[in-house]
């Protein structure tokens, strides 16, 4: 595979022969991820999020990276973490509200960032994931994420074109897999994992809990092993609450939503 | 005029039996609180829930359970979860019955902005340009008039656009409108209790219409 202006990894002629996913941890998992490569990141916010491989790529301080993910993290977790160090030269992302260090690199010119609708970010994924080339979308359309982009009408109303995504590595989090690389995700962690994972040239999954393969049950599967290269169990799963919100529990009434707005 | 829980009380009786709705951030999450008891109403959160139920209790927090907000959640009986393009397809396929967001300014032709502001850091727009030019049926919960005292309402957004053409139903401490999106126009369709039709008329930049007795909200 020709990439332009960068060393070519090995992995990549060796993608259709690997049959052994399975990797020993992160460090093994992210070999081939190299200075100015293009990541996709799983998660939502802090929910669902690759921790191992981000804690490896901080580790191993790779750098001028784009990373395509929803969120950025926050300052010492997650994506926030690789922007401490200086790691991301671009952020594709829908919301990267809570991170003091994202917006003053922001602000300074040292982090290009591209902000494009949630939706548009999933399916961008999904399309790549589907082997379309591209997505029409009514988001966006009339404001300035549209600008200077193909606007096409289908049965009166207009949409807008967006290019599938392209990722040399996606780097995705399910709570269970098997060695073929089958991954099964828990709750709303499931979030961009697995259009994620389908998207990558090369597809990193870490997972809470690894099993042989035939322990899965195949109905259960959410994302098919043939999208995913490497597979570890991830260790230290830390978790991290962003909004921890609760309600108490003397005196409540259940039908009353008091409780939904704290 | 009301506050917030007034202006969430009474959008909440848009909310129909058997509705899949999706929430914003702020006014919009209050509602949830107005539904009646009884009614079934489905609410859906984009990050890939539907069947949100309250905050857990203490202790009782899920890591990997959150809604849209970021929020430690629950699931109600009957819920489901799924990925970020499926929550989407749902809402841009028009599966979603109802949605209600904020804003910062809706024009009289159904503009909206609410996502970023010139001069101030841009935070993105999540999924709220999605929704917006998806869904069929959108209420906009809003302050009609800001701090400074300027109308909301405006014959044309100042700020970056969400989307275009758009918002049918604004709600705001003052009035219910409707708004036309065809000619252009704020309808007014009810009144905030105490609040006259001149108070509203002058609180409003876009065109403004009114016909008739306008009645006052029973809240």
């Amino acid at each position: 595979m020709d990439i332009p202006g960068r060393e070519v990894p090995n992995i990549y002629q060796c993608i259709n022969v690997m049959i052994n996913k399975v990797v020993n941890d992160a460090r093994e998992a992210i070999v081939g991820i190299t200075d100015g490569m293009t990541l996709m990141l799983g998660g939502f916010g802090l929910c669902g999020i690759p921790e191992n491989c981000i804690n490896e790529i901080v580790r191993q301080g790779i750098s001028g990276l784009t990373c395509i993910s929803n969120n950025a993290g926050v300052d010492d977790f997650g994506i926030g973490m690789m922007l401490q160090k200086r790691q991301v030269k671009k952020m594709i992302a829908s919301y990267v509200g809570e991170n003091a260090e994202f917006e003053r690199q922001l602000l300074s010119g040292e982090l290009e960032v591209e902000l494009i609708p949630q939706g548009t970010l999933a399916t961008r994924c999904l399309a790549a994931g589907y082997g379309m080339p591209a997505i029409f979308t009514p988001a966006g359309v009339g404001t300035e994420v549209a600008e200077g982009k193909e606007i096409r009408s289908f049965r009166g109303k207009d949409y807008v074109m967006e290019m599938a995504f392209e990722a040399d590595f996606a780097l995705v989090k399910a709570w269970k897999g098997d060695t073929a690389g089958n991954l099964i995700y828990r709750r709303t962690a499931r979030n961009f994992n697995p259009v994620m994972a389908m998207a990558g040239r090369i597809t990193i999954a870490e997972v809470e809990e690894l099993v042989n393969a035939g322990e899965l049950d195949p109905d259960h599967i959410h994302t098919p092993g043939i999208y995913v290269h490497r597979i570890f169990q991830g260790q230290g799963y830390e978790k991290r609450i962003e909004q921890r919100t609760v309600r108490k529990r003397e005196g409540i009434n259940l039908t009353k939503a008091v409780d939904y707005a704290g | 005029m009301l506050d917030k829980n007034g202006i969430a009380k009474r959008i909440a009786q848009e909310i129909k039996d058997g509705y899949y709705v999706n929430l914003g951030i702020g006014i919009p999450t209050l509602v949830a609180n107005f539904i009646p008891d009884g009614m079934q109403v489905v609410l859906q959160s984009e990050n890939g829930l539907l069947g949100m139920g309250p905050f857990p209790y203490e202790g009782e927090e899920d890591a990997d359970l959150i809604n849209a907000g970021k929020q430690t959640v629950t699931m109600s009986p009957g819920a489901s979860v799924f990925d970020s393009a499926m929550s989407f397809g749902m809402i841009r396929a028009q599966k979603v019955d109802l949605t209600i967001l904020g804003a910062m300014e809706v024009s009289e032709y159904g503009d909206i902005a609410n996502w970023k502001i010139p001069g101030k850091l841009v935070k993105g727009m999540g999924g709220a340009m999605d929704l917006v030019a998806s869904a069929k049926n959108i209420i906009v919960a809003m302050q009609q008039v800001s701090k400074a005292g300027e109308s909301k309402l405006l014959s044309r957004c100042t700020l970056p656009l969400t989307g275009v053409r758009c918002i049918r139903k604004v709600i705001t401490e003052m009035a219910v409108f409707e708004v036309d999106i065809e000619n252009g126009g704020f309808h007014l369709l009810e009144r905030a209790p105490g609040v006259s039709v001149d108070e509203i008329r002058n609180a409003t930049a876009g065109r403004f219409k009114a016909s008739g007795m306008i009645p006052e909200m029973q809240l």
